[in-house]
């Protein structure tokens, strides 16, 4: 390539200041951009504006391709179908006669269990969902664990509800825009969701490790063992998620901090439920009275 | 117009690139950018940043057809969309015109293979500075982030050739 000597400008003035100027801005870029990078480290929502912006604009534009893609991978799937309907058929019968059974006793255990919360005077908060909608895109170049979801303000959806889907635990949001919502997976760095064990109710954390799993670290006991297979759900201590969501299986046995596979998994997730809050959030603390403001 | 055969041929005139043939380079960086709104829900970080390998293919193979700050609106704009936190693809990316141009005042003949491993030293750099800004140090994304800045590396002779197609094209206009 030949050599660029821009640099030499002659004798235009025009030029010599243009070219000058032109290296000052991109200079100044890289300064702008270290200021901006200070102002969303300590202010993380401070751009949510902009970016959410944005996102209204691409959501519909990754539910369309999201639409199209699924369509098309529907076909051999659809023709697949056609030829083992039948094999299908017997199979659902044969699954349908040993379930039966099951079922009965767990309509038994649950009248049980109704009965006896009743008796405890057990005051169940329900979470009821807002709106059930589709994860589209996600943050996919970078190493924080973002998704789109193609609803948002218009529907009803908040900061920090919490997202499910079919399997157990998505994530909650944390921005919201008119049509599209930010979510923040279970399996993103920042992310901490206080659950416990379904054997014994030992609480725990669960942590994302930023590689698609997630820690499950043991709170207020230390050499707790971890059994692989172990169960882990929401506990509700926060009031941000509602009590009783599975949120993962822990993969290998250790002591008190171990690797767990969400059952949640984003990667095949069609659609995701949002609800509210388990608890509201509190209200800000109000600002005390100035002494020196008059009335 | 003035034609090849006729008395008014300037060979050595420098041509103005109109507004559309400015804003192309814009148009595919940004384009290179949107790759992540593909409908996809990745639990990994794999896909590649793909507007900062146009950018690079731009700034190396056609030095003028972006502005030398052309870096941080195009950064602000990658940001807004990848997930990181906004300001530092503005700031990386500037670092990096910043480097290449202090390259290219002592790499003044250069080949397409020493562009290549200058764009691969950007990747690397880049892609390194942006898993620190984004992500604490003690979390376990580095071996994907490893073979992401390979896949990417290896996507920068694709972006060439989009660049020296389009360059073609706007010669021709």
């Amino acid at each position: 390539m030949a050599p660029a000597r821009d640099r030499r400008t002659g004798f235009s003035r025009r030029r010599q200041y243009g070219v000058f100027v032109g290296y000052v801005l991109a200079v100044a870029g890289a300064a702008v951009g270290a200021a901006l990078l200070v102002m969303s480290t300590f202010n993380p929502p401070a751009f949510s504006a902009a970016r959410m912006g944005i996102a209204g604009v691409t959501t519909p534009v990754s539910s369309g391709l999201a639409w199209a893609v699924g369509g098309i991978a529907a076909i051999p799937e659809a023709i697949g179908q056609y030829f083992f309907v039948k094999q299908e058929n017997i199979a659902l019968r044969r699954e349908r006669d040993q379930t039966r059974a099951l079922l009965m006793r767990a309509r038994v255990i649950a009248y049980d269990n109704r009965r006896l919360r009743s008796l405890l005077h057990v005051r169940d908060r329900i979470a009821d969902p807002v709106v059930s909608a589709r994860l589209v895109s996600s943050s996919a170049s970078s190493g924080r664990r973002f998704a789109l979801l193609n609803a948002g303000r218009w529907s009803g959806v908040g900061q920090g509800m919490a997202v499910r889907g079919p399997d157990g635990l998505v994530g909650r949001v944390i921005e919201t825009g008119p049509n599209a919502a930010r979510v923040m997976l279970l399996t993103d760095v920042d992310s901490i969701v206080p659950i416990r064990r379904t054997r014994d109710g030992l609480p725990a954390i669960a942590v994302g490790r930023g590689d698609g799993m997630i820690d499950v670290r043991s709170v207020n006991a230390t050499n707790v063992r971890f059994k692989a297979g172990d169960l882990f759900v929401t506990s509700g201590v926060g009031g941000l998620y509602s009590p009783g969501i599975p949120v993962a299986r822990v993969m290998q046995a250790g002591a008190d901090s171990v690797m767990a596979r969400t059952f949640a998994h984003p990667d095949t997730l069609d659609f995701a439920v949002v609800e509210r809050s388990f608890m509201s959030v509190p209200p800000p603390r109000p600002i005390a009275a100035q002494p020196d403001a008059r009335p | 117009m003035s034609t090849r055969n006729s008395v008014d041929y300037k060979p050595f005139e420098p041509k103005v690139a109109g507004g559309r043939a400015r804003a192309i380079p814009w148009l595919t960086v940004m384009a290179g950018s949107l790759i992540t709104i593909v409908p996809i829900v990745a639990t990994i970080p794999i896909l590649p940043p793909f507007g900062f390998v146009m950018l690079l293919a731009w700034r190396l193979l056609a030095r003028y057809a972006l502005r030398p700050w052309a870096a941080a609106p195009l950064g602000l704009f990658d940001d807004l969309l990848s997930g990181q936190p906004l300001g530092s693809a503005v700031l990386l990316w500037s670092l990096a015109f910043v480097v290449i141009d202090m390259i290219e005042q002592r790499l003044v003949f250069r080949d397409f293979w020493q562009d290549w491993l200058i764009a691969s030293g950007g990747i690397a750099c880049c892609a390194l500075g942006g898993r620190f800004l984004a992500v604490r140090v003690g979390t376990h994304v580095d071996t994907v982030l490893l073979a992401q800045i390979v896949i990417t590396m290896m996507l920068f002779p694709l972006a060439a050739r989009i660049v020296a197609m389009i360059e073609r094209r706007r010669a021709q206009e």
